[in-house]
């Protein structure tokens, strides 16, 4: 008899926690207000990603077009995927002294794997992250970008 | 009486008619058969292609999605799509592989689930052939299937495959006695085999609710079975993707894989139009007895609807298993046949037969 | 060269195949390769081969500088980068005696256990998948996301975070980190209750897990299995609860024990450590204290010669890294004790004489991540 109740109690139970299942995705069914998907290229627009989020480094220039990187390397020799490639020049001052100053900073987005370490040891904040996240491209040198702007000169008081 | 508005009996029997007028009875008899083969052909096409949609509509629902909603108007064209791309699929020949089964084997299933919508009748006087014995008919057609699955297990080549066609076929044939006799249950019941008589006999109550209990679960039970039969849902361990990676299909590609795709669907909705034919009154309206305004009202909604409407419900209940539970093992799938599902089987239609013979049915 | 190629294949019976379970599979979860030898159905033996994606992490180790180090340990268990980070940032710590601030404590933590509740969240998901609840996959990942975007706002990275640093954090996180956490917490309380009713609950998942797999705690003690695996046979082996680190000694948490050591206890022992962890964030949250986000340290870190251990409490079980420094800038030798390798062991074990498809679901169980295997 022990076995007999069983066999149906089973049923029911197996049952029972079947429909219980079943009651969770009908209820996500009856409900298309808790659609999470987001339409993407459509909501381009409004797509705003966090302030902070890494998409793409980039060397943050003021309106006369000026930067804070001294050229100093710091940011090449901590990246531990050698993503970061500085050339400096050294110019002569009038004052006769000479001074280095960047020539190229050049960043291989390809290579990059967004740690941070570049723009946390920059000695003079030259770099900061950009929240840009479309980077597909049909050629990869487009990768590979120049921080600094043409033309660009640093800040004044930066040493 | 009132539901004979939407009668198409004179219309196909006129069509009928002049044919046989026109032409000696061999080229009447052929030329009926190809309107009948190609308009079928169509309509297989339109339901396949909508059902594939209505599918991933549904399941995005029930995840929290979209689904495909990119070509056309909220993704309408998107197994046209799909299906276009893999017309141009290249069929990648499969190296060892029993070449003849091999490309036999999609048309096999296909051919099956074809042959068993010629005896659903989707409204009074439209359905192809009006068997004596089309429960018989249907029940024995639609496992002819399984020997396409297991030829194109078997002659791909690949132990996935057979593994999956190894299961399926134990799967099938355990799932076919539970099918058949959950039917006989109503048979019992209707006192006929014919489909036409079946509904007809529901014009003053659907089956499911006449036969009292035993038709509940009698339907329960060919739910069941039928989800099993057609290898969906928890019971898609001929399939199981995460097993097998695609079971018996995994060597197929192009338009032979859409083949299975097809008929995986077709089935479907020959086992819910089964359902909704035999339990649910198929093209007959819903009625409640005594209630004189209330069946005229219902009889104004054509049988069409009427019937693709507790098709699709069926079809939908299925849907909702399939993306609801995880899968059987094969010893438990087994198991649940034959310890659970036919001993209750047996005893229901015992209890139906008893119901009928005293008569207590409505 | 042929001999490399043509690895090995066990001896085979009579009326037994083998089947290449992977390098591409969908159960695998990446590029695994498990040859298993089949009778019928039945598993008979089964023979792991990883290394597909082995990137040498420990040799890379050998010429980058520890705040380097960091970023690669991301990407061996990425599911829990955090607690990665935290390893190796413990090391540096402990080696050169830093004591870092509370507030640090505080928020490592916090992030630990985010970071284990969104691992064991797409465990759970691909958990389903495996055993054919596709739907499953969709709640999971759907719930994983709001801990994602919690990473996003603060540091600005989803997965690999590499936000620990020696001695503290990258930066402080964001102002609204506290409310986004809460929300979450209130969120995924009901979401949990979603999980047991579809899945924990449901008698065809029971059917499926109990009694599969059956680790005995001799065998895990045996093999090693940490983590939720090993908890799940009754061994307990919480690093939190046996080394405590960070804020795990001051906070209090249930260190979830089951004893029957099949894949259905391994199943709840997850589940319910989601529980645990965010019972442990919700003590932590409201007290975050005021201070510094990072300790000073020197921009140049060499330890002092020596070697070095530290374990933490992986999502998979007990991470280790052992390190020998001759007091340069970078390691001589650094060696990681992945908990998917050691559990990945055992997997022969516990699976022969099951069903394939049980092998599918013992592998789920154990939660394997690839790339933690291969490094
Ligand atoms: S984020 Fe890291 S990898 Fe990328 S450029 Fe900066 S230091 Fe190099
Ligand atoms: S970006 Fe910063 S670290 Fe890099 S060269 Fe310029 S100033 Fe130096």
């Amino acid at each position: 008899m022990n076995s007999f109740t069983k066999y149906f109690t089973d049923i029911f139970w197996g049952f029972r926690s079947l429909l219980i299942g079943m009651s969770v995705t009908g209820r996500y069914f009856f409900s298309p207000g808790q659609i999470v998907t987001q339409q993407y290229p459509e909501n381009r627009k409004k797509l705003k990603m966090f302030e902070r989020f890494k998409g793409d480094l980039i060397m943050p220039h003021d309106e006369h077009n000026q930067h804070r990187c001294t050229g100093c390397g710091i940011c090449e020799t901590n990246c531990p995927n050698g993503s970061i490639e500085v050339i400096s020049d050294r110019i002569e001052l009038p004052d006769g002294k000479k001074k280095r100053i960047i020539d190229k900073h050049i960043y291989h987005l390809s290579m990059c794997t967004f740690c941070s370490l570049c723009v946390k040891t920059c000695p003079s904040e030259a770099l900061d992250w950009d929240q840009t996240f479309e980077h597909a491209v049909f050629d990869r040198t487009k990768l590979t970008k120049i921080l600094n702007k043409p033309g660009s000169s640093i800040i004044k008081d930066i040493e | 009486m009132a539901f004979n508005i939407y009668d198409f009996t004179s219309f196909t029997q006129s069509i009928d008619q002049a044919l046989y007028e026109w032409l000696p009875p061999f080229w009447a008899l052929l030329v009926e058969m190809t309107i009948i083969g190609l308009v079928f052909l169509l309509f297989y096409a339109i339901v396949g292609l909508f059902l594939v949609y209505a599918e991933r509509k549904v399941c995005a629902f029930m995840q929290n999605r979209v689904g495909p909603n990119r070509v056309g108007p909220y993704g309408v064209f998107q197994t046209i799509a799909d299906f276009i791309k893999l017309l141009m699929k290249e069929l990648v020949y499969i190296k060892n592989s029993d070449k003849l089964l091999f490309n036999i084997a999609p048309f096999i299933v296909i051919i099956a689930s074809f042959m068993a919508i010629a005896a659903i009748p989707f409204a009074k006087g439209l359905h192809a052939i009006d068997f004596d014995i089309g429960i018989m008919y249907v029940i024995a057609v639609t496992s002819l299937g399984v020997i396409g699955v297991l030829l194109a297990g078997w002659s791909s080549n690949n132990k996935y495959s057979l593994i999956g066609a190894m299961r399926s076929g134990a799967q099938i044939i355990s799932y076919e006695l539970s099918v058949g006799l959950s039917l006989l249950t109503i048979i019992v019941l209707a006192g006929t085999m014919q489909f036409s008589q079946v509904v007809e006999m529901q014009s003053t109550g659907w089956f499911i609710f006449k036969g009292h209990i035993p038709a509940f679960i009698a339907f329960v039970i060919f739910l069941i079975a039928s989800t099993a039969e057609t290898n969906r849902g928890p019971f898609d361990l001929a399939e199981a993707e995460s097993e097998l990676t695609a079971g018996f299909h995994t060597e197929y590609s192009g338009i032979k894989f859409a083949f299975f795709f097809l008929a995986e669907y077709m089935n479907m909705f020959i086992v819910a139009s089964i359902a909704a034919t035999v339990f649910l009154g198929g093209w007959m309206p819903f009625h409640i007895y005594g209630w004189e305004g209330f069946n005229h009202v219902m009889d104004f909604i054509p049988p069409l609807v009427w019937y693709f409407g507790k098709t699709a419900f069926v079809i939908w209940l299925m849907m909702w298993f399939k993306w609801t539970f995880p899968r059987l093992r094969i010893d438990q799938l087994l198991t649940l046949e034959w310890k659970y599902l036919l001993p209750i089987n047996l005893v229901n239609i015992l209890i139906m037969a008893f119901i009928v013979l005293m008569g207590w049915h409505f | 060269m042929k001999e490399i190629i043509n690895l090995p294949v066990q001896s085979i019976e009579e009326e037994e195949y083998h089947i290449n379970m992977g390098p591409q599979h969908p159960s695998t979860h990446g590029v695994l390769r498990l040859v298993v030898t089949l009778q019928g159905e039945i598993v008979k033996k089964l023979q792991p081969h990883c290394g597909y994606i082995h990137r040498g992490i420990e040799k890379m180790c050998e010429k980058d500088t520890y705040q380097q180090i960091i970023h690669l340990t991301d990407r061996m268990d990425y599911l829990s980068a955090h607690i990665n980070n935290h390893a190796v940032c413990l090391l540096v710590e402990g080696a050169l005696e830093v004591e870092v601030p509370e507030r640090v404590k505080y928020i490592r933590t916090i992030l630990d256990e985010l970071n284990r509740i969104a691992s064991h969240q797409l465990w759970w998901s691909s958990f389903g998948m495996d055993l054919g609840g596709l739907t499953c996959f969709f709640y999971g990942l759907r719930d994983r996301e709001h801990i994602l975007d919690i990473f996003e706002e603060s540091f600005g990275s989803r997965l690999l975070h590499s936000y620990y640093t020696p001695g503290g954090l990258m930066r402080d996180v964001h102002p609204n980190f506290q409310k986004r956490v809460k929300d979450f917490l209130k969120y995924n309380r009901k979401k949990i209750k979603d999980y047991d009713r579809i899945l924990s609950g449901n008698v065809i998942f029971l059917e499926r897990s109990k009694g599969v797999g059956v680790l005995s705690k001799e065998l895990a003690i045996n093999y090693g299995v940490t983590g939720p695996s090993g908890r799940g046979s009754g061994w307990a082996c919480d690093i939190r609860k046996k080394h405590p680190y960070a804020m795990y000694d001051k906070v209090e948490f249930r260190e979830v024990l089951r004893h029957e050591g099949d894949t259905y206890s391994r199943y709840m022992v997850r589940i319910d450590e989601m529980r645990e962890s965010m019972n442990i964030i919700e003590q932590l949250i409201d007290n975050i204290p005021e201070g510094d986000f990072s300790a000073k340290m020197k921009p140049i870190i060499r330890l002092p010669e020596g070697e070095y251990y530290q374990c933490v409490e992986s999502a998979r079980g007990e991470l280790g890294i052992y390190c020998i420094s001759d007091g340069n800038k970078n390691p001589v030798r650094m060696k990681f004790r992945t908990p998917s390798f050691v559990n990945l062991g055992v997997l022969d074990k516990i699976s022969r004489e099951m069903k394939i498809a049980d092998l599918v679901a013992i592998g789920a169980s154990l939660d394997l991540v690839i790339p933690d295997i291969d490094r």
